[in-house]
């Protein structure tokens, strides 16, 4: 009878062990990012300023401007390329492609390939072939190039999952009022699946704003003055005007490091709070 | 008449665009292994496979010029299975935490907690690396703090949300009965999540625990900025002294490398691919014996 009670006692602590350990661990990831935001936020939000925001570039402003622009240049030009084939490549997949089918299963392990990519070998292949052999030089082309191919799968994957979780009966609907396939994918599916191909591209975007190691060998480093829209220019975007100021390791442009991990962070809130709130509404609407 | 054959017509075409579309990726993927094989292949040769792979000396600007990068073949795994040991308890309790002990208003934090980490780009986890725990391994456990120890910190917080994500889900699609047939002999709500719940969903933390290798391995910026980057002999690698990746191989070298020395740096990030490939494979085998059960 007591060497049961002492088991049951034994078991219990170690029960309340475990639950407070999975507790800790719960809270100490939470506590990890608050710490990461907060450290960033807090020395580098005091440090912005009009100049660093929209002034010319020079060793004393260190301004964020033209690498800002060249970063929104990189996301519609990218966007451009990806959007369309992605989504296409996701309506073959979810509505016209067979199951079982060769061509399905070799598409399918090429988009988790390209998935599992790291950056560092985007921008390899960026310089080889675009800046190279294509002979873009290094240049914000090369590197939209370059960030097309690299975030292919998460938009063909969201936008898979987006048109597959539209209801059959829609289909069937305008099928059945003589509305062809294409005009029904055009017509009622992709409208439907909308929110959830839009938080893809979102997500997409935060990819491209983060990015470093695939851009550095193919828009390169350099900054100009004031922005430009030279596309066949070598120009920073964001992230790696915060690299280069993080590396160069002067006071100075450490404090301008922290305020442009700050705009990196505001532009991460932005992307999260979107994604979650499109995402959220195709849940919703089921 | 003529309508139904235009829009057949259209139907054709636009199929075809659809299909044409899903090609690319494939495309991309043969592109991205041609290009680099085709940079990466004639210098393993002219370097020699076995040399290049098995040698520990890498100094390209030496004479004679030496290329091994087994130094940094083993770096990678050092500072990734540093990952993995500081990445996977912390992730698998919290994945653990959120499927089965998490009060629904907690859950509303630290759920996009999770998300907002899986989001922050490697550049800023790196800058808190150097500034953070970098100073922090050099006051606390000596060294200069630029250490396989410091990467393997921040790579293992770098992990932390893929790891978490996939385990959740997969702990959460574990079925309700089996928890019961567990409570039904008796056993605690903590020894079931521990004995009965965590094992049936062991195929999801296997697969995310190789998507946290994936990451850790191909992991860049972060590692540039914290793990000092010296080429170390074998004998000289230690927890708190600098070490050299494969990947921080290519980002620190290639600004100023040509000829020779910029293809072996594209042969090292030929090896980084054969190892994600590695991964991958193993990946789809985990997933596909999944399905057959």
């Amino acid at each position: 009878m007591d060497r049961t009670l002492d088991n049951l006692k034994q078991r219990k602590v170690k029960a309340f062990l475990f639950k407070s350990f999975v507790w800790f661990c719960g809270i100490l990831t939470v506590g990890i990012l608050i710490y990461i935001l907060l450290f960033i936020l807090l020395k580098g939000v005091p440090k912005i300023n009009l100049k660093f925001l929209f002034g010319e570039y020079n060793s004393e402003t260190l301004s964020v401007f033209s690498s800002m622009v060249t970063t929104v240049q990189m996301i519609v030009l990218s966007l451009l390329i990806s959007v369309p084939i992605g989504v296409f490549c996701a309506i073959y997949l979810a509505e016209y492609a067979k199951r079982g089918n060769k061509a399905v299963k070799v598409i399918r392990l090429a988009i988790d390939t390209l998935a599992g990519i790291p950056s560092i070998v985007y921008g390899l292949f960026g310089m080889i072939f675009f800046v190279q052999i294509l002979g873009f030089r290094a240049s914000v082309l090369s590197g939209v190039c370059t960030i097309s191919i690299m975030i292919l799968p998460v938009i063909i994957s969201s936008s898979e999952e987006a048109i597959k979780s539209v209801p059959d009966t829609y289909r069937e609907g305008s099928l059945g009022l003589g509305a062809t396939r294409l005009r029904t994918v055009f017509r009622i599916v992709l409208p439907t699946a909308m929110p959830g191909i839009l938080a893809g591209i979102i997500l997409a975007i935060g990819r491209i704003v983060g990015e470093t190691a695939a851009l550095i060998f193919t828009s390169g480093t350099n900054v100009l003055k004031n922005p430009s829209f030279n596309l066949m220019a070598s120009q920073r975007t964001l992230a790696i005007h915060m690299y280069m100021l993080a590396s160069e390791g002067l006071p100075h442009s450490r404090d301008m490091a922290f305020a442009t991990g700050s705009i990196l962070i505001l532009v991460v809130f932005v992307v999260n709070y979107a994604t979650t709130k499109f995402a959220g509404r195709i849940g919703r609407s089921q | 008449m003529q309508n139904i054959k235009q829009s057949n017509f259209s139907e054709i075409t636009m199929q075809a665009i659809f299909f044409l579309s899903a090609l690319i990726s494939v495309l991309a993927v043969l592109a991205i292994c041609l290009f680099l094989f085709m940079r990466g292949i004639p210098a393993i040769t002219e370097i020699g496979a076995m040399d290049f792979i098995f040698n520990e000396k890498w100094g390209p600007t030496n004479t004679p010029a030496s290329y091994g990068i087994l130094s940094m073949i083993v770096g990678s795994i050092y500072v990734t299975a540093g990952a993995i040991v500081i990445g996977v308890p912390i992730g698998l309790m919290c994945a653990i935490f959120l499927s089965e002990f998490c009060p629904d208003n907690i859950y509303k934090i630290v759920k996009p907690a999770v998300n907002l980490l899986a989001g922050i780009p490697s550049i800023i986890y790196g800058f808190f690396g150097m500034e953070v725990i970098v100073p922090f391994v050099r006051e606390n456990m000596g060294g200069n703090g630029y250490s396989i120890l410091s990467a393997s910190i921040i790579l293992g917080i770098m992990i932390l949300p893929t790891i978490i994500s996939i385990s959740e889900s997969s702990i959460r699609a574990v079925p309700e009965s089996y928890a019961e047939g567990s409570y039904g002999i008796g056993a605690t709500k903590e020894e079931t999540v521990f004995k009965v719940m965590v094992p049936a969903a062991k195929s999801g933390i296997l697969t995310s625990i190789i998507l946290g290798i994936g990451r850790a391995i191909g992991e860049t910026m972060a590692v540039v900025m914290v793990a000092g980057n010296a080429v170390m002999p074998l004998d000289k690698i230690e927890l708190l002294k600098p070490i050299r990746t494969l990947t921080t191989n290519i980002v620190t070298e290639m600004s100023y490398a040509s000829g020779l020395h910029e293809s072996a740096l594209i042969s090292t990030g030929v090896v980084l691919f054969v190892f994600i490939i590695i991964l991958n494979a193993s990946l789809s085998s985990i997933n596909s014996k999944a399905q057959r059960n």
